[in-house]
């Protein structure tokens, strides 16, 4: 049916949204930045799988971008700030994991349809395949940040969206340079952001717990 | 060489940025501050007399972006003179420490950058980046006074920031997916000018389903209801010029990205036309920013519920469609964009009076500060729609157009702008007349920039510039 | 005289199946006691057992019903000839027609039924709660297996196990990531179904702790020889299940002379020995889930053979 590369490349992909599903799973914070690690891992060396077959040299730079960034700096820093300011370890959900990981089937499943059918017109089986795991990846992001309750589990939740997004950027054929490097750019400054707000949230409250902040929502007083 | 002026205008905010970090002393990288808005406002300026370069592969200036660059560093120059002599008073009172007001600076220049570049840009990777870096300038401003409430406005805005932007990159993804076998791949594709040549024969399925990503994404900064969670906080709890930087010119600038794209499904014969999905949003965000001005008690949110309003209402225009309705959007757009900033000013200066920020403290300031009072009289009556201000205008083509194509969508925009109108004007009075209360601190707000918008606003409303009508008028053909 | 060769292969696969299935037991059993530093009873010691309560007095509760005696015949049977019918050293048996993923499943279930309302039947609270602990157990692991047998089956092209087995010996297979989370969600449902740790220990008798234990509580004598030996024959026939559909080397056509079937069965023999190892190992090194993180455990499970429907179905429409 499909070649060795092709199986491959599919090999990753998929298992990019097993690792996102993963994520939703987990109810610890430490095993949770190790499977963003492990997410940010298999997307680097799907990147260069592709760079590879598809002869594409600047594709590696981005997959070694995500594998520094992401997969090792990112989340030893993530670590050494929840260790630093004591942030409290066990995530909170709004909703429990199963109803969370059914919903998280269906938008795999929507996004999957979606994309398949609108890309029938492309040429590139890879690139059809990636652009329909990206928007699972994204939209099992964005199911993250939406039923965690606690920051830095939101912060992780918005990292997988980009790495869905570099995901998708890798499967459009040829796009350039400047949108990888805005997208390694945006994670390096988000990382700065995050770290000066998690040390003021730190500094104002004791855990990072966002519904704690949210009695200070300036909406209910004014 | 040809991109003399969009150099320059770039180039000056990057240079003042790290200048500004390195200054000692707040006064002086306050002015510093001024001197870089200023003179990126003259490179902007200098765009309406010198021959229009040729668009680049990153960037272009066209009919629809010219007037956009030179009101945005406009806007930018008057708010950093309103800031220069605003902040002073906040670190006498202990709000902001002189470290923070150089990272404050700072940050002003990278967001002017920002918006610039974005304005300026050819190319929708660009583009994307540029509003992207605004956008985070801004979540750091927002934070400055670290509070608890200016923290929460920040990390509100920043997740909900974050998650429109990225849906904003999938749709740009999209539309390069679907211009990528027409135009070859690699940069050609992310060309703004080569897609609108080539429009017609982008894959229509596909341009609908990034242009839905689009407008989410992007009409998350835009704050269309219901994506507008993040904007009333960022509005109160952030310094006040910067509350008038995001008013006037963020919401444009991502208004602005909407736009550009739109253009493109309109060049498309096959592809859906989103008008009635922008007229659902506008609508909606019409409506329910109208109906929440009446509860509010603290006077920048009111006036940040008024943009989501007036956003709403742009986007309804722009969704009707057709030569007239575009037109009223984009003047509405500048005149927005004037008249929002000029209301900040002038609140900026009532609040350091005042001391609050609270409505029901803020009493009779036509009788204790006539100059700053009669100004927020105009610039809110202004807002509100009244004549002769270019807000009537573009409010009056819009009723029109949509009387003329839809009489009950124009029911409903006309309760909207009814209820709207009668909220303001409600607090307008109740702030500008009566008994002045309390005890009022010196004012150190400059009201120049106020009087120099006011007077802006009702000469543009009593005649507008030639260049102008004919620029809106050639991108509202091209907007469909 | 074909025919009467293909019976007795058939019925040698019967017999095999049973006669290590104390075996496999016991070599379990032996080697976490070996990990744990203790000496362990014998790898025999489960033949013994079994010699022991068959002839023992099998002692009934006044208000046993007549599913109470039926019941462990029932579950022998149901789990025997679904045991027998998963190839473990052949495939192309003469029965193997019957051999079909689904089947099996069935089999299993009817199984566990019997099980269940034999566990509810004398009307103590244990015997309760191990039946609905069961129930729910089941409720999460067929629909898991399903969808496992589902990913297969489009991979393999029929939910036949024979055929299933010859497709994945051949080269068409190629690398597939739904076939490796397929055999990930298999493992979670066999270790769930065998009442194994994390789901159940059945080394205790804890109320905490027993779900399959519970149900069996009130069974003495060769009611409970049979049950014992029909859930040693539920591990044999989970192991030979993984190997048959994912580790499919070695079992030859049942035509291949008996130089092959003895390959085959020393491979099986293989199989079995490593398996139990890797059954030990991951037993002593984890702890036992609360019961009401098992749903979570085996949501997992379900997931992974969902999604890697979804990814085959991706891939097949490319």
């Amino acid at each position: 049916m499909h070649d060795l590369s092709f199986d491959i490349a599919h090999m990753l992909a998929g298992s990019l949204v097993l690792v996102s599903f993963m994520m939703i799973y987990q109810a610890r914070l430490y095993a949770l930045l190790n499977a963003f690690a492990m997410q940010a891992f298999l997307l680097a060396t799907a990147v260069a799988w592709q760079a590879y077959i598809r002869d594409a040299p600047h594709l590696y730079a981005s997959a070694a971008i995500a594998l520094v960034f992401k997969a090792i700096i990112v989340p030893w820093a993530l670590h050494r700030m929840v260790q630093r300011l004591g942030i409290h370890r066990e995530i909170e959900t709004v909703v429990g994991v199963v109803p969370t990981m059914l919903a998280g089937m269906g938008l795999v499943a929507l996004s999957i349809l979606l994309m398949l059918q609108l890309t029938e017109t492309a040429d590139s089986a890879l690139a059809r395949e990636d652009l329909a795991f990206s928007l699972s990846v994204i939209l099992l992001g964005i199911l993250m940040m939406v039923t965690r309750r606690n920051a830095v589990s939101q912060v992780v939740g918005f990292m997988s969206l980009e790495n869905g997004l570099i995901l998708a950027a890798t499967g459009a054929q040829g796009m350039p340079f400047v949108v990888e490097i805005s997208v390694a750019f945006s994670v390096l400054v988000a990382m700065i952001v995050i770290g000066v707000f998690l040390f003021r949230i730190r500094e104002r409250f004791d855990s990072v717990d966002t519904e704690a902040i949210e009695q200070f929502r300036g909406e209910k007083q004014a | 060489m040809t991109l003399d002026p969009l150099a320059l205008a770039l180039l000056v905010p990057v240079v003042a940025a790290p200048l500004l970090v390195l200054t000692p002393g707040y006064r002086a990288s306050a002015w510093l501050n001024v001197a870089a808005s200023a003179l990126t406002f003259a490179a902007a300026a200098s765009l309406f007399v010198i021959e229009r370069p040729l668009p680049g592969d990153y960037l272009h200036i066209d009919d629809l972006n010219i007037v956009f660059i030179v009101l945005n560093t406009f806007v930018g120059l008057t708010a950093a003179v309103f800031s220069a002599t605003y902040i002073g008073h906040e670190l006498e009172t202990g709000r902001v420490t002189t470290a923070s007001l150089r990272f404050y600076h700072a940050m002003y220049q990278i967001m002017m950058f920002g918006m610039n570049l974005a304005l300026m840009s050819n190319n929708i990777g660009l583009m994307w980046v540029a509003v992207e870096l605004a956008t985070l300038s801004t979540v750091l401003m927002v934070g400055l006074y670290r509070t608890n409430e200016a923290l929460e406005a920040a990390w509100k805005y920043f997740i909900l920031g974050s998650v429109g932007i990225a849906l904003a990159l999938f749709g740009t993804i999209l539309i390069y997916m679907s211009a990528q076998p027409i135009l070859g791949e690699g940069l050609p594709s992310m060309v703004w000018t080569n897609l609108i040549g080539s429009a017609a024969l982008l894959d229509p399925h596909m341009l609908n389903v990034a242009f839905v990503f689009l407008l989410v994404g992007y009409g998350t900064k835009v704050g269309l209801a219901p994506f507008h969670a993040w904007l009333p906080d960022a509005h109160a709890e952030g310094p006040t010029p910067i509350s008038a930087v995001l008013s006037g010119l963020l919401l444009n600038v991502a208004l602005y990205a909407v736009l550009r794209f739109k253009m493109l499904m309109a060049a498309n014969a096959a592809a859906v036309a989103p008008g009635p999905l922008m007229i659902g949003l506008g609508l909606l965000s019409l409506i329910f920013a109208a109906a929440m001005l009446y509860r509010r008690r603290d006077i920048k949110r009111l006036f940040a519920y008024s943009s989501i309003e007036h956003m709403g209402i742009i986007v309804f225009a722009f969704g009707m469609g057709g030569p007239l309705a575009n037109f009223a959007g984009l003047l509405h757009m500048v005149m927005h964009s004037l008249t929002k900033s000029a209301i900040f000013f002038a609140i900026g200066s009532v609040t350091q009076i005042k001391g609050t920020q609270r409505l029901a403290d803020i009493r009779g300031l036509t009788h204790s500060h006539p100059a700053l009072g009669w100004a927020l009289v105009i610039a809110v009556l202004s807002i509100a729609g009244m004549p002769p201000s270019g807000v009537f205008m573009s409010e009056f083509l819009v009723v029109t157009t949509s009387f003329s194509r839809s009489p009950i969508l124009a029911l409903i925009l006309v309760f909207g702008l009814l209820l709207a109108f009668g909220a303001l004007l409600l607090r307008l009075t109740g702030v500008a007349f009566g008994t002045p209360t309390g005890e009022d601190q010196e004012m150190h707000g400059s009201l120049v920039p106020l009087w120099l918008h006011i007077a802006l606003i009702v000469l543009i409303g009593l005649h507008m510039p030639g260049p102008m009508v004919a620029w809106f008028q050639s991108v509202a053909a091209l907007l469909g | 005289m074909e025919l009467i060769g293909a019976f007795l292969l058939q019925g040698l696969q019967m017999i095999v199946v049973l006669a290590l299935a104390p075996g496999l037991t016991g070599l379990v059993r032996k080697i976490k006691a070996r990990l744990t530093r203790h000496r362990g009873a014998p790898v025999l010691q489960p033949y013994r057992d079994l010699w022991r309560l068959s002839r023992k007095e099998v002692v009934l509760a006044d208000n046993a019903s007549w599913l109470f005696r039926v019941s462990p015949y029932m579950i022998f049977a149901a789990t025997w000839v679904a045991a027998a019918l998963v190839p473990t050293f052949a495939i192309g048996l003469y029965f193997s027609w019957t051999a079909d993923l689904i089947a099996i499943v069935a089999l299993l279930g009817s199984a566990r039924f019997f099980l269940a309302l034999a566990g509810m039947d004398v009307g103590t609270s244990f015997g309760g709660i191990g039946a609905s602990r069961e129930m729910m157990i089941g409720a999460f692991a067929e629909p898991a297996m399903l969808l496992m047998v589902f990913t297969v089956a489009l991979v393999a092209g029929s939910t036949q196990l024979s055929n299933v087995a010859a497709f994945m010996q051949s080269d068409a297979v190629g690398i597939r990531v739904s076939l490796g989370m397929a055999m990930i969600a298999l493992i979670i449902v066999a270790l769930a179904e065998n009442a194994r740790i994390p789901v159940d220990n059945p080394a205790t008798h804890l109320e905490l702790t027993m779900v399959h234990e519970a149900m069996v509580l009130e069974y003495s004598g060769r009611h409970l020889a049979m049950i014992e030996i029909a859930a040693s024959l539920k591990l044999i026939l989970y192991i030979s299940l993984i190997g048959a559909i994912f580790l499919p080397f070695g079992i030859g056509p049942a035509s291949t002379g008996i130089f092959g079937l003895a390959l085959g069965l020393a491979l099986f023999l293989g199989k079995l020995a490593g398996a139990s190892l890797l059954l030990a190992v991951f037993e002593t090194s984890i702890a036992k889930m609360r019961v009401f993180r098992v749903p979570e455990f085996l949501g997992a499970a379900l997931m992974l053979g969902l999604l890697g429907t979804l990814l085959l179905f991706v891939s097949r429409s490319l």
